[in-house]
């Protein structure tokens, strides 16, 4: 045996590994947003969008674009796009509007988490304006319509025809911290 | 060699374990250790082995019979999670207590204190696990991967007592990691160099670094769980800025190294009985090495073939089929080796052989599954159908179960002084053997045709072989009693076992008595020539 000190070391050193490796669990999670910031993974769009040229618009393409509403469990509230699916031309500025209403009796705040498919669409696809950059607070039964204006990138590979754009609206009513009742 | 062989008529006084209850919950002692760790995993692996018949009892059929969806979602999650946690993993754990210090010829673990500690943590966290089954809501039912948010909103009460439960176990693992590596790195006797160790030594060597390196991640991602039920954060909640597939990312880094601590021990065991039993040394010691080593070093950067159908960038699941399928040219390199250990030996077919070669076998049938899900457009065809699930089984019970049994009836001989019952011993096996491949062979078959792992009820195709696979699970449930009697058989007595015990075997754990003095190598042994075979 080569000792006590020996094997104290041994164990400094590996209980170091053990607190760091649990901080590398945490340190996956702003390292997975940063990831996914820069590669657009998992759909995710990017914030708002500001124009660094004026785009061409592509008149002799178009591509159709499909909106998706769908409320997270336990998430009351009556919500929808307006229309279904458009088409539209690459580089030209659209608008269209999501509905949604507070069914229930109280007050309520709502985030929507937009994702869009195909994947690598994601970073062609430019919100100028969107309901999803802030929180939506609704009164008992009150409504909203939610306007969404965006453009699809001229530069958006050929291969892609059809773009779905989904929102999931969530209840964060109680993470605001507004009284419920 | 004599001089290295304790005193065999021990006098009692000093030497021998205290007696009655308090030996066991006090005990400093690597071998009681050992088979409290052995003791208490085939105990969860009865406990799991009941919870696997409820579910082949349910799908036994079509239709709902006698187990409701809600139920047999918390058997599926608890039968896997006591299997992963409960009963392999302690196993192979308990084997290295039992083994590591006769292989290397030192006296006992290098920490014996936190060795006691880190057994008595699992009944503990075991009994809290299972106490989630009375309590409201019902255990945990969101599958043993847990993924959230279903582990998190959607997830019973008891998924607080299910986080404890797995940050106790992880404790248990460092610790008991940390004192394998301390032994390793400082207990070897001299002369016994690092590349003179028994493989079974190095392949314990490698997982415990393993499990070092990935138990704080599993500890971390159930942290998370916990501060997102109780404390308002949102790490996997997307309406608070978090990402549910961030969930699945953090908790297969953990899980997919998870896998290879239970087999790399495996590996280790089968090269031991191989030589043994084909009467000639291992083949490609250096290369099996190398092997292990290069096996751990990829299952860290393999993770995403987990999630091939979540939506990663073609670029990213090019990377993770390219690189999980790189794993098999290491694996091959030690299936080769076996093979070519056999290969023209004088072979005979004992117990702990038959097992040994039915894991070669059987083995490879499940990595060469693993191949075909590595494919990433096969595995969006393959991905959560019972396919995988033949393939996890594959490698896990004829994988891991077998080695672990296998280890059992050959290191048995030394640890009670008695050989077991041959005959029974085969009897179990062929048992065994043909009750594991009636249960998972044909799920590959329904797994291909489209039947969704996790379900109570599946479409009327899918019948005949659901019940040929159950009959099989019944076979395979019911030969481990006999298991159980054999053990008990040659503890209470039997042939005298020599302290060779195995005409060809080789190592330092056969040069002491058998059964093996309760201390052992309280001086160093000094001649290495019988290290590894
Ligand atoms: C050549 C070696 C292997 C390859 C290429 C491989 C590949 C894979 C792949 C691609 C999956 C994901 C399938 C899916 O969910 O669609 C998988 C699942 C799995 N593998 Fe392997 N594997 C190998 C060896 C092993 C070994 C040695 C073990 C354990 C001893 C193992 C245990 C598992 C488990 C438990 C799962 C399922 C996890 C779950 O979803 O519950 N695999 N394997
Ligand atoms: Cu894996």
């Amino acid at each position: 045996m080569s000792g006590k000190t020996e094997a104290s070391k041994t164990i400094r050193q590996l209980i170091f590994v053990v607190v760091g490796m649990f901080g590398f669990g945490f340190a996956m999670v702003p390292l997975y947003d940063v990831l996914c910031d820069v590669t657009g993974f998992n759909g995710k769009t990017a914030g708002k969008y500001t124009a660094k040229e004026v785009q061409d618009v592509r008149e002799d393409r178009l591509v159709t674009i499909q909106f998706l509403a769908s409320n997270n469990a336990n998430m009351p509230w009556e919500f929808r796009p307006k229309v279904r699916t458009m088409k539209v031309h690459p580089g030209k500025l659209n608008t269209v509007e999501f509905y949604a209403r507070n069914i229930t009796g109280e007050t309520m705040v709502a985030q929507a988490v937009p994702s869009v498919t195909p994947f690598h669409a994601a970073e062609f696809l430019h919100k100028t304006e969107c309901f999803c950059f802030e929180q939506q607070q609704l009164e008992a039964r009150e409504d909203l319509d939610m306007p969404l204006r965006f453009i699809i990138d001229s530069q958006i590979p050929e291969a892609v025809k059809t773009v779905t754009l989904s929102y999931t609206l969530y209840d964060v009513t109680e993470q605001i911290g507004l009284a419920t009742n | 060699m004599s001089a290295v062989i304790e005193e065999h008529h021990h006098d009692g006084h000093h030497h021998g374990p205290d007696k009655g209850i308090m030996r066991w919950v006090f005990t400093t002692n690597h071998k009681d250790i050992g088979t409290l760790y052995l003791w208490f995993s085939f105990l969860m692996f009865l406990t799991g082995g009941v919870l696997a018949l409820g579910i082949r009892t349910e799908l036994f059929q079509p239709g709902l019979q006698i187990i409701q969806p809600e139920i047999f979602n918390q058997l599926t999650t608890m039968h896997g999670l006591i299997m992963v946690f409960g009963a392999v993993m302690p196993a192979f754990v308990g084997l290295a207590n039992w083994l590591i210090p006769m292989m290397i010829g030192a006296p006992d673990m290098a920490l014996p204190r936190m060795n006691n500690y880190s057994f008595w943590i699992l009944p503990f966290a075991f009994g809290m696990l299972l106490s989630t089954f009375f309590m409201e809501g019902g255990a945990p039912n969101y599958g043993w991967t847990f993924y959230a948010p279903l582990s998190t909103d959607y997830a019973p009460p008891s998924v607080t007592f299910f986080i404890f439960a797995v940050h106790m176990m992880g404790i248990s693992s460092i610790m008991g990691s940390i004192n394998v590596v301390v032994t390793i790195l400082n207990m070897r006797a001299p002369g016994m160099t690092l590349m003179k160790m028994p493989l079974f030594v190095w392949t314990w060597f490698i997982t415990a670094y393993l499990l070092i390196a990935v138990m704080p991640v599993l500890a971390g991602v159930v942290t998370m769980m916990l501060m997102d039920i109780h404390f308002g954060t949102a790490f996997f909640n997307a309406g608070g800025g978090g990402d549910p597939v961030l969930f699945q990312h953090v908790f297969w880094f953990f899980g997919h190294p998870e896998v290879y601590i239970m087999i790399l021990p495996a590996f280790g065991v089968v090269s031991a009985i191989i030589p043994t039993f084909a009467r000639k040394r291992l083949f490609g010691y250096d290369s099996m090495v190398y092997a292990t080593a290069s096996i751990a070093f990829l299952s860290f950067i393999v993770w995403a073939h987990h999630m091939f159908t979540v939506g990663i960038p073609l670029a990213g699941e090019l990377y993770f089929m390219y690189a999980t399928m790189l794993i098999a040219v290491p694996t091959g390199v030690k299936v080769f080796n076996w093979v070519a250990t056999m290969w023209q030996g004088a072979m005979t077919f004992e117990t702990p052989m038959l097992f040994a070669i039915a894991f070669v076998i059987l083995f490879t049938i499940g990595g060469l599954s693993g191949l075909m899900l590595a494919i990433v457009p096969a595995d969006f065809q393959y991905h959560d159908t019972y396919f995988v699930v033949a393939h996890f089984h594959y490698v896990l019970v004829p994988g891991s179960v077998f080695s672990i049994m296998a280890a059992v009836y050959y290191w048995i001989p030394k640890w009670t002084g008695n050989m077991y019952d041959e005959t029974l011993g085969k009897t179990h096996f062929w048992l065994s053997f043909i009750g594991v491949n009636v249960t998972f062979f044909p799920q590959h078959f329904i797994g291909l045709a489209g039947m969704p792992r996790r379900i109570p009820d599946y479409a009327l195709q899918f019948a005949d072989w659901n019940m040929v696979s159950s009959c099989g699970a019944f076979l395979f449930g019911f030969s481990q009693l006999l298991f159980l009697f054999i053990v008990i058989k040659c503890i209470r007595g039997g042939k005298k076992a020599t302290d060779q015990v195995w005409e060809g075997a080789h190592g330092l754990e056969w040069t002491i008595p058998s059964p093996a003095p309760y201390h052992t190598f309280t001086t160093p042994p000094t001649s290495m020539k019988e290290a590894h075979g």
